[in-house]
């Protein structure tokens, strides 16, 4: 629907004046105004507690860090960034394309199937690799029986390469699915625009494709790059040594929470920065729909394209997922019969009921903060919703004690209150409760759900808020009945990458966890923890199975 | 003048569907050619395998006398040098207004590809909003952008779908004929495909109505409304109704408004059957066709009027019970249910075999 | 699904979040404990205690840093009454946030060595993870091993794998060395495993003792539980212990141990707990399902770990693997032991 007036000559003017209008005619505003601040508020409660650190005493562990491993380890970061950041927007740009555009063998098969490595934590795919690649895993020792000599040339797995080739697998999926999204609803068309303007089918990938895409593929990588930063799992299992491992070694090696907190929260601030930067980048450009094409279908390839189009996304999936899978499954096999008991149900609902409430409270938050956003898009409620998002990028366990700190004081303080008033004791209320994960997940998870909602709600034209309001449509019944619908997209999208993320989540679900809440990750933990590997995998593949539900319904709903 | 463009026996076919069937149409150097049919007659289908994203199935589209699209061959559409201008614009949304129209020019150097863009902002107009993005223009701004960015890169065929649909119809009318002006200045050859007469009449030098993936009659405007080659253009274009008539004798008509003679009218698809007393035939009628006359003594009864400014269009109902359409001057302003006196007035009448179809009320 | 979002649905997802909240079941007769020791290792011991005492065991398991940040953040009103921890640092640490209590049991007092435990009874081992050199047999003579100290030798030059410093045995490990020899004679010997090793720090002892087995160098050290492990599940690997020190400080062995909580609400019932984890009764279920030693000397070890043959422990005190922890911590640091 197009307003083509020429006296709304400025958009700006027709912004405000939207947003004006709405203002008076939408009783509820205040909530629509609100919502972002509290939100923000509400995921600032753990960072002002990390922050707080600042105030208390961590004796020499900054002088020490500086002396001795500070900047090893923040070259090492920055590398580590660089690799996966370049490698997943390689990967997951490239395989969107082929998948979105191209017709070949497979093609249809793969644009769902690429999505499986969701579903596998980061560091079980790290410890396959390694168990099936490294001195002693059966490729090497093959090799070396075959060959009859040492293998020089092996690459080194736990140089740098090992680690960010592994987070590049476990972690292109976000980039593939969100630039996915976009090719889609670009669709054949751009490239005919292109076309007529003189630029073959690679020239409009890069002049076209790719820069319209670019808040999608800007969304992936930052969760990419948010995930790589926070990881500990992975790292370890490399003995990659970056900033998250200085501030797990502060913690628990050198006893001070204070001065891991600190450099969790130097993380925080580096994140933050890179988002506004990104937001600055893309300030006044607007990222429209355009219009389908008429036909929907997709250029076939033949001969040697098409062979070679099928071996890309084949060979990707096999390291990424079947190769882990298959690790993992003959592993299962083996501990099958000693670890498998009926808790192993309660541990599989465990999990998906909390990774599906969480979800549903996840994106629902998320759909309030991308609404409000669109409502009223001044500065301050821009930078709320950017702190909303700024979870994902804490380590987890250091997000757990921030959240769980405040939890108990308030728990504390209620107790004190309930026995000054009513002589009653309360004990401790909140905590240990299902609603004191769910709110961490969600606090932790809130990125995950926004990038992809949010740049649904960027390719909606805004003629199309005018046009509800015309009839009359404000507030809930403008965002039900115009917004939702075309945002389902991103919504399947969102909620998919927060389900999956969700059931792999252990820190948060280790501490704020209810006597006798396990989940499979609780159960993967443990028995990693004690070199357990093997005995893992059935509990890992059980995750791995239930992660891949969301995956293909996700898949059904984008494809239709 | 040379032919720029020839369509020979084009065919195309989506899956087992046939959408062109052996179609063909040339067109001059400098000449805008229009394709005007109702939704779904294929004419956006032709555009589409003009500009090469389509592939033919039989016949062959030549440009400047080179091949560039055969029952197996297909020209890339980047190389063709054809510019064109989407129905929604698909102006690049993330690309100022200047980087839009300079879009086409990537093989240029920067200096010429500066002055080519900021001639183009002139020829359009749009020089002040050049550092803008698309979102911040009004829709005919927007068309004139995509026009533009379509014209820069100098090519030989412009090609124009549907360009106006998106626009309200006091800019329609208006646009369309900056559009033609700007074409004509610059000596543009081009394609029009729209389903507006109107549009089709205020830009194309020529146009071929469509129906059914075929063209019915390729042809001038004036042609087309005065010298309908068949029955279906004849219903497309203009208003008109149907009457019948009976021959008298070779070259004579005898309708209910009088006698024809054979100078008056424009055999059509009649053959001999004029020549043969007694046959039955249909004789068109424009509302242009029929004058007020308060002499005469042939009179109808006015059953609907609609004010078009200088004229009124009167709905006329025969003593026959035949319905007829005429264009009064307003100054005469007949009230519903008066009888009032017509006579024929027409240089050129078209006649048709009869069909069991009768008239049509566009 | 879209209908989820209606403000009725959302006022009711919120009374149901509320409810969810406010749930929280209190019973009688029941110790809660907090262990970093992961749940197959402790259930059975718990469900035997519940059998005995009728008294019921709730337990929640994670990292020590974070159940030690929970301990904390809870303060006064914790519901834990036992913390039991994989390593001896994080009781100390414990201890020295006051986050346990001071208990005298004359029970535990005789079951468990001095040097197993906190002097003022504030935690207590309950089993012993003995650290030794484990060595490829076909390439070392058990003769060329003596200690530790000695894996610095220049002889060990590209023979030596470890695993990363990052694990608290390793910590500890040196911590004791810091205690025995002093920092700078430590460091001078962890300067020399670095430059002795033949690969990269590994992420785990069961991968140490994997590379070993291949090959790829010829000694480690690691946890006995974990050599237990492997070569339970495949006895041809070339690996045999050697019990290093055993002419001066001994063997450095870490503890599995346990305290009672300084808010503890049922000290009585946690006391008992920990008596009974010393026992007879409990103690080869404690050290035998992990492969361990029990840290009650009149217990013996299981067959399987009694084959490796009996070793002098170092009896220092654990206690200085906590005190000195940061100080290991920056010591590697220094020396390049990552």
């Amino acid at each position: 629907m197009h307003v083509n007036n020429e006296k709304y000559a400025a958009v700006e003017e027709k912004n405000t004046e939207i947003s004006r209008s709405l203002f008076f005619l939408n009783r509820k505003a205040n909530f629509w105004r609100l919502t972002p601040f509290l939100v923000a508020a509400l995921i600032l409660i753990p960072v002002v507690v990390l922050f707080s650190s600042f105030l208390m005493p961590t004796d020499d562990v900054w002088r020490h860090l500086v002396e001795t491993t500070l900047s090893s380890l923040l070259i090492n970061t920055f590398w580590l960034s660089v690799g996966v950041v370049a490698g997943t927007s390689l990967f997951g740009v490239s395989l969107a394309w082929l998948t979105a555009i191209y017709e070949f063998p497979g093609s249809r098969f793969f644009s769902w199937a690429l999505l499986l490595p969701l579903a596998i934590p980061a560091y079980v795919t790290a410890f396959v690799v390694l168990g099936l690649f490294d001195y002693t895993g059966p490729v090497q020792t093959a090799l070396r029986a075959w060959l009859g000599s040492e293998l020089t040339w092996f690459p080194d797995l736990y140089g740098r390469g090992g680690v960010t080739v592994v987070m590049i697998l476990a972690f292109y999926p976000y980039v593939y699915l969100m630039a996915r999204n976009a090719f889609l609803t670009q669709g054949k068309r751009l490239l005919e625009v292109a076309q007529s303007l003189g630029l073959n089918h690679k020239q409009g990938f890069f002049k076209v494709a790719l820069p319209m895409a670019r808040p999608w593929i800007a969304g992936g990588i930052m969760l990419t790059l948010m995930e790589t930063l926070a990881d500990f799992g992975t790292v370890v299992v490399f003995n990659y040594d970056t900033f998250t491992t200085a501030i797990y070694k502060a913690w628990f090696g050198m006893f001070s929470l204070p001065a891991a907190s600190q450099l969790a929260s130097l993380l925080i601030i580096l994140v933050f920065a890179l988002i506004i930067i990104e937001q600055q980048f893309r300030a006044r450009m607007r990222f429209a729909e355009m219009k389908r094409s008429s036909r929907a279908d997709r250029i076939v390839l033949t001969g040697w394209k098409a062979r070679a189009a099928t071996c890309f996304p084949a060979s990707v999936l096999f390291f990424a997922f079947v190769l882990p899978v298959l690790q993992l499954g003959s592993w299962a096999a083996h501990s099958l019969i000693q670890s498998l008991d009926q808790r192993y149900l309660e541990f599989l609902l465990h999990s998906v009921l909390l990774s599906a409430i969480a979800t549903l409270i996840t994106c629902f938050v998320a759909i309030l903060l991308v609404y409000a956003v669109r409502l009223y898009s001044d500065t301050f409620t821009r930078i709320a919703v950017r702190i909303a998002t700024i979870g994902y990028a804490l380590p987890g366990a250091v997000l757990a004690v921030g959240i769980f700190i405040p939890l108990a004081w308030l728990d504390n303080q209620l107790n004190e209150w309930m026995l000054m008033l009513f002589q009653i004791e309360t004990g401790l209320l909140i905590q240990g409760t299902i609603g004191v994960m769910l709110i961490a997940y969600m606090i932790r998870f809130l990125a995950v759900g926004h990038y992809p909602i949010d740049s649904s709600m960027q390719r909606i034209t805004r003629s199309i808020d005018e046009a509800a309001l015309g009839f009359g449509l404000t507030g809930w019944a403008m965002l039900r009945s115009i917004h939702l619908p075309m945002l389902k997209t991103g919504i399947f999208t969102a909620a998919t990458l927060v389900f999956v993320d969700v059931m792999k989540e252990m820190p948060i679900t280790l501490m704020t966890r209810p006597f006798g809440w396990d989940t499979l990750a609780v159960r993967i933990f443990s028995l990693t923890s004690e070199g357990e590997w093997q005995q893992a995998a059935l509990p890992a593949v059980t995750l791995v199975l239930a992660g891949l539900i969301p995956i293909i319904l996700l898949m059904r709903q984008t494809d239709k | 003048m040379d032919t720029l463009l020839k369509l020979d026996q084009i065919q195309h076919a989506y899956g087992k569907q046939t959408i062109i069937s052996h179609l063909s149409f040339d067109l001059k150097k400098g000449e805008i050619g229009c394709l005007l049919g109702p939704s779904g007659c294929g004419k956006t289908t032709v555009l589409r395998c003009i500009a090469g994203f389509e592939p033919l199935v039989g016949g062959g589209i030549l440009l400047n006398g080179v091949v560039v699209s055969r029952g197996n061959f297909s020209l890339p559409p980047e190389q063709r040098h054809i510019g064109m201008v989407f129905q929604d614009y698909a102006l690049f949304p993330h690309l100022t207004v200047a980087a839009n129209i300079g879009f086409g020019l990537h093989h240029s150097r920067m200096a010429e590809r500066t002055q080519r863009v900021a001639d183009m902002l002139q020829i359009v107009g749009l020089a002040e909003v050049a550092n803008k993005y698309p979102h911040e223009l009004s829709g005919g701004q927007q068309q004139r952008v995509a026009l533009a960015r379509a014209l820069a890169p100098h090519p030989d065929l412009l090609l124009l779908d549907e360009p106006f649909s998106n626009l309200d119809i006091s800019l329609r009318e208006r646009l369309s004929l900056e559009i033609r002006d700007i074409l004509k200045n610059l000596h543009i050859t081009a394609i029009l495909v729209t389903h507006d007469q109107d549009e089709a009449f205020s830009v194309a030098d020529v146009i071929g109505v469509m129906h059914q993936g075929k063209i019915m009659q390729w042809d001038t405007a004036y042609n087309l409304y005065h010298r309908p080659a068949n029955r279906f253009v004849a219903n497309f274009i203009g208003q008109g109704v149907f009457l019948p008539g009976r021959v008298l004798s070779p070259g004579k008509i005898e309708t209910e408004l009088g006698i024809l003679t054979e100078d008056i009218y424009h055999q059509c698809e009649l053959n001999d059957a004029i020549y043969h007393p007694g046959n039955e035939v249909e004789v068109l009628i424009r509302p242009d066709d029929i004058v007020y006359d308060k002499e005469s003594a042939l009179q109808a009864i006015v059953t609907h009027k609609a004010f078009r400014g200088a004229e009124i269009l009167y709905t006329l109902k025969l003593a026959s019970g035949k319905i007829i359409l005429s264009l009064i001057s307003s100054r005469y302003n007949h009230t519903i249910g008066e009888k009032i006196g017509i006579r024929l007035e027409a240089d050129h009448l078209v006649g048709f075999k009869k069909e069991n179809y009768t008239d049509i009320q566009k | 699904m879209f209908k989820l979002f209606s403000i009725k649905r959302f006022y009711i997802i919120t009374c149901c979040f509320i409810s969810l909240l406010t749930v929280n079941v209190v019973q009688a007769e029941q110790v809660v404990v907090y262990s970093a020791r992961i749940e197959e290792l402790i259930k059975p011991m718990f469900d035997a205690f519940t059998r005995e005492t009728g008294i019921q065991v709730k337990f929640t398991t994670d990292k020590e840093g974070a159940l030690l940040a929970r301990l904390k953040a809870e303060g006064k009103k914790t519901p834990a009454d036992v913390l039991i921890t994989a390593d001896a640092g994080n009781l100390w640490e414990a201890a020295r946030e006051g986050l346990l209590k001071s208990i005298s049991s004359p029970i535990l007092e005789a079951n468990i060595p001095a040097h197993l435990r906190d002097p003022q009874g504030q935690w207590f081992g309950l089993s012993i993870r003995a650290r030794t050199i484990i060595y490829n047999t076909q390439k070392v003579k058990p003769s060329e091993l003596s200690t530790y100290e000695d894996l610095a030798d220049p002889k060990w030059k590209g023979r030596l794998c470890l695993r990363t410093s990052k694990k608290v045995y390793n910590q500890s490990l040196v911590a004791m060395m810091i205690a025995e020899h002093g920092e700078a004679e430590a460091e001078r010997i962890v300067k020399g495993w670095v430059d002795n090793l033949a690969t990269e720090p590994l992420s785990d002892d069961t991968r140490a003792l994997e590379f070993v087995a291949a090959g790829r160098c010829d000694v480690t050290l690691v946890n006995t539980y974990y050599y237990g492990r492997l070569i339970v599940s495949n006895p041809n690997l070339p690996l045999a212990v050697y019990w290093p020190n055993q002419k001066n400080s001994g063997v450095h062995v870490n503890i599995s141990g346990a305290g009672v909580t300084q808010f503890s609400k049922n000290e009585h019932s946690a006391i008992k707990l920990l008596e009974f984890l010393s026992s007879q009764k409990a103690q080869n279920l404690f050290a035998d399902v992990n492969m361990e030693y029990p840290a009650n000397p009149q217990i013996k070890p299981s067959n399987v770990v009694a084959a490796w043959g009996e070793f002098k422990q170092n009896p220092m005190n654990l206690v200085k693997a906590g005190e000195l922890q940061t100080a290991a911590i920056k010591l590697m640091d220094r020396a390049g032991y990552r």
